[in-house]
């Protein structure tokens, strides 16, 4: 069973303080929810875990099963057991799928080893069809032309691979209709067993309704002003995130003015300007 | 990357890397530096008709005349006096695998050309230095009267075939490399492809240059009849030396109404070689030419591959790649010029640059006034790997008539953070991961080679931008 704790964290972007002292700690087994209004730091703290390089961490720290995860690169986070799956996961052009997750799963064995094909054929079949995904699937480049709803389910595709120990879900709600919604709800459910860790970030409860949580925080000014059960939950749903702002006497909840999303795609819209080559 | 890799990586290309040199006893040649004897000389070895060598002599004076181009790269390092123009290696083409001299085939094998590939391939016909010593094409083509041989032996035994083609596409007078390679070519692949046949396998011819300061001047034909179809694999690849050696190149194709046209290069000449091709393609009627043209050797680097739709609804394609390490310059492209109704041309061309190389795109698409209803389509690609490499692309569009369309579309990015970190995120290193968006960069280019060719590519990017991730 692993445990991540999170102490005190501090990080910015371009100098500008996003995370104010967040503390968390996500047992294996556990299901923790993130929720909170736009801008409050919560897609920040996901990435951050990870290791993003955007991010400068000022203070605090991070602990997986008592080792310093701040100090590890982006692989190494995970190949030592986190993931995350993305609110907007990368498209890489000419890249197969399944020669993405294979190299990803290969990643994970000792130097040199690298797993049957035989037997990864059949596991990544498995799942592509557990989660109702095209057949196709693995022969297409890694999420070009993916639909929103498929680029998530690609990310759970990808979760079921790899086998985390604590998995970061981003909005992974975001974008799915109802029906993919209770495919994906269905998958991380069964997923979840005493090994696993889940962190849930969304802005809406009706995620909740598909994978249960066990504990519930609310995120406000690059916080975590609230923390509890499931009560918090069916609040939030039918009066907003008002009332909390109103009993901690937070005007603005937001720390990023925009969610601002600037990314290129390689050999899609990056131009010489933008580059000021 | 891994030790592993890396034995992998010599198996496939052998020790090509660090260079390599065969000793071998050149049965004659004509010493360095170039003039009017040399040139006589060199028909005169080949037993050539006179028209041949009158055309040999006016191209060598009109290379004699001819200024480097004005524009593109600086040439003006090549010291005509010290390149050696012609050597033969042995004295007759071999057709049987077994009488090719022992040293000769092992450097051969040094470079990874199995015989194995024989089965798989239709025909291999290798040149070594000037000379082909190496040739074999399978009974089946004979019979359906399909020529492949080398030049020299095409001038000798279908003399009147070769005269109605040779150098019609690409006069002497084209450019100054087109002269020299005039004045001076030897071997080089003659196909014919009558009326309606289809060579179904690739057919492929490897090429080498093994001597110091020595130029390759190598002259193709190829002519696919009404009706019929071709797959052409050329390959080369060469040592490594401390000056540098010439390659220029001439290619000339011709592809009748109905035909189909597919030619295949993965360049890979060693980093001291300037390579200067002239490669063009006429395209009648209802006929395609696709160049598949990979550029990832050679110090300077000039090609740009050129259909010339000449047909009503002719069609050409050219796919390209580019890569420039250190001190390297690829100075590439593509032309599409529309004579022809309703023709249609693409040009996909994906080039990197690495540790302080260069790439440029350098393009010509051409509407004359009479391809009325013409498209043409052009993408490229650039990736630059590090702050200290270089790309342009320098296209230039000339519509002539009002019912045309161009397309163009180019993008010049570098490996983007997001990309990396989502891969990282999943376990790859950050090398894997590089190398990953690279390979998938280059994967149009690489999914339209053979098997065999695309293993080998993929390992010699690989090794090219070993160091180069930071």
């Amino acid at each position: 069973m692993s445990t991540l704790i999170i102490n005190n964290l501090y990080a910015e972007v371009e100098e500008k303080e996003i995370l104010k002292g967040i503390n968390l700690e996500i047992k294996g087994g556990e299901t923790h929810a993130i929720m909170g209004p736009n801008g409050t730091g919560k897609s920040t703290l996901a990435s951050v875990i990870m290791g993003h390089p955007k991010y400068k961490i000022t203070k605090g720290e991070i602990l997986l099963d008592g080792k310093n995860v701040l100090k590890m690169t982006v692989d190494e986070r995970s190949r030592a057991g986190l993931f995350l799956g993305m609110q907007h996961p990368s498209e890489v052009p000419g890249v197969t799928n399944s020669d993405f997750i294979k190299t990803a799963v290969n990643a994970r064995l000792e130097d040199g080893k690298s797993v049957s094909l035989f037997k990864f054929i059949r596991q990544l079949d498995h799942a592509v069809t557990d989660l109702k995904m095209d057949e196709d699937l693995p022969h297409r480049y890694l999420n070009e032309g993916f639909s929103g709803g498929e680029k998530k389910r690609n990310e759970i595709l990808q979760m079921k691979m790899l086998n985390p120990k604590i998995a970061i879900l981003d909005e992974i709600d975001s974008g799915l209709d109802v029906d993919a919604l209770k495919i994906v709800g269905e998958n991380v459910t069964k997923m979840k067993n005493d090994d696993l860790g889940l962190l849930l970030i969304t802005h809406y409860q009706r995620l909740l309704d598909y994978i249960k949580a066990d504990k519930v925080h609310v995120m406000m000014k690059g916080k975590i002003v609230k923390s509890g059960g499931l009560e918090i939950i069916k609040r939030i749903d039918t009066e907003g995130y008002d009332w909390i702002k109103k009993e901690l006497g937070i005007e603005d909840a937001r720390v990023i003015e925009e969610e601002e999303q600037k990314r290129f795609m390689l050999g899609s819209c990056a131009t010489k300007d933008a580059l000021g080559l | 990357m891994s030790e592993k890799t890396k034995q992998d990586i010599k198996n496939i290309i052998g020790d090509y890397k660090f260079g390599f040199e065969t000793e071998t006893t050149s049965v004659l040649d004509t010493g360095k530096g170039i003039n009017e004897e040399v040139v006589r000389e060199i028909s005169k070895i080949k037993g050539e008709p006179k028209w041949m060598t009158d055309f040999r002599v006016e191209s060598y004076h009109h290379f004699m005349k001819k200024p480097n181009p004005t524009w593109g790269p600086d040439l003006s390092e090549l010291n005509f006096d010290e390149i050696t123009y012609y050597i033969k290696p042995s004295d007759k083409s071999e057709n049987n695998w077994e009488d090719v001299p022992e040293e000769i085939k092992e450097t051969f094998e040094k470079l990874g050309i199995p015989e194995a590939e024989q089965k798989f391939l239709a025909g291999v016909s290798t040149q070594f230095e000037s000379e082909v010593v190496y040739h074999s094409t399978i009974k089946e083509l004979e019979d359906q009267g399909v020529i492949f041989t080398d030049t020299d032996t095409a001038l000798r035994e279908y003399p009147e075939l070769l005269k109605e083609y040779f150098s019609k596409i690409v006069p002497y007078r084209d450019n100054k490399y087109a002269a020299l390679n005039s004045a001076v070519w030897s071997g080089g692949s003659f196909i014919y492809v009558p009326k309606g046949v289809h060579v179904e396998k690739p057919l492929q011819s490897y090429f080498r240059i093994n001597s110091e300061q020595m130029g390759q001047f190598e002259r193709t034909l190829i002519i696919v009849d009404e009706g019929a179809s071709l797959n052409y694999v050329e390959g080369c690849t060469a040592p490594v030396y401390t000056k540098s050696s010439l390659h220029a190149a001439i290619v000339e194709i011709f592809v009748k109404k109905g035909g189909y046209c597919r030619y295949s290069t993965v360049q890979n000449w060693a980093n001291n070689i300037i390579n200067l091709v002239t490669k063009r393609a006429l395209v009648e009627e209802d006929a395609h030419m696709e160049w598949i043209d990979g550029n990832i050797g050679s110090k300077i680097n000039m090609k740009y591959p050129a259909c010339i739709l000449k047909g009503d609804r002719a069609k050409g394609t050219t796919i390209s790649i580019a890569f420039a390490g250190e001190g390297m310059n690829q100075d590439t492209g593509a032309k599409m010029i529309h004579i022809g109704k309703n023709t249609t041309s693409k040009i996909i061309s994906k080039s990197m640059s690495a540790k302080g190389g260069r790439t440029n795109y350098r393009g010509l698409i051409h509407h004359t006034k009479s391809a009325i209803g013409a498209k043409s389509n052009v993408e490229c690609d650039t990736i630059i790997l590090d702050d200290i490499s270089v790309s342009d692309t320098l296209p230039y569009n000339i519509v002539k008539n009002n019912q045309a369309q161009v397309q163009h579309e180019a993008t010049v990015s570098k490996v983007s953070e997001e990309q990396l970190f989502y891969l990282m995120s999943r376990g790859l290193t950050k090398e894997q991961a590089t190398e990953m968006i690279i390979m998938g960069f280059i994967e149009p280019f690489a999914k339209e080679l053979p098997m065999e060719y695309a293993v080998e590519l993929n390992q010699l990017i690989k090794l090219e931008m070993e160091g180069s991730i930071g």
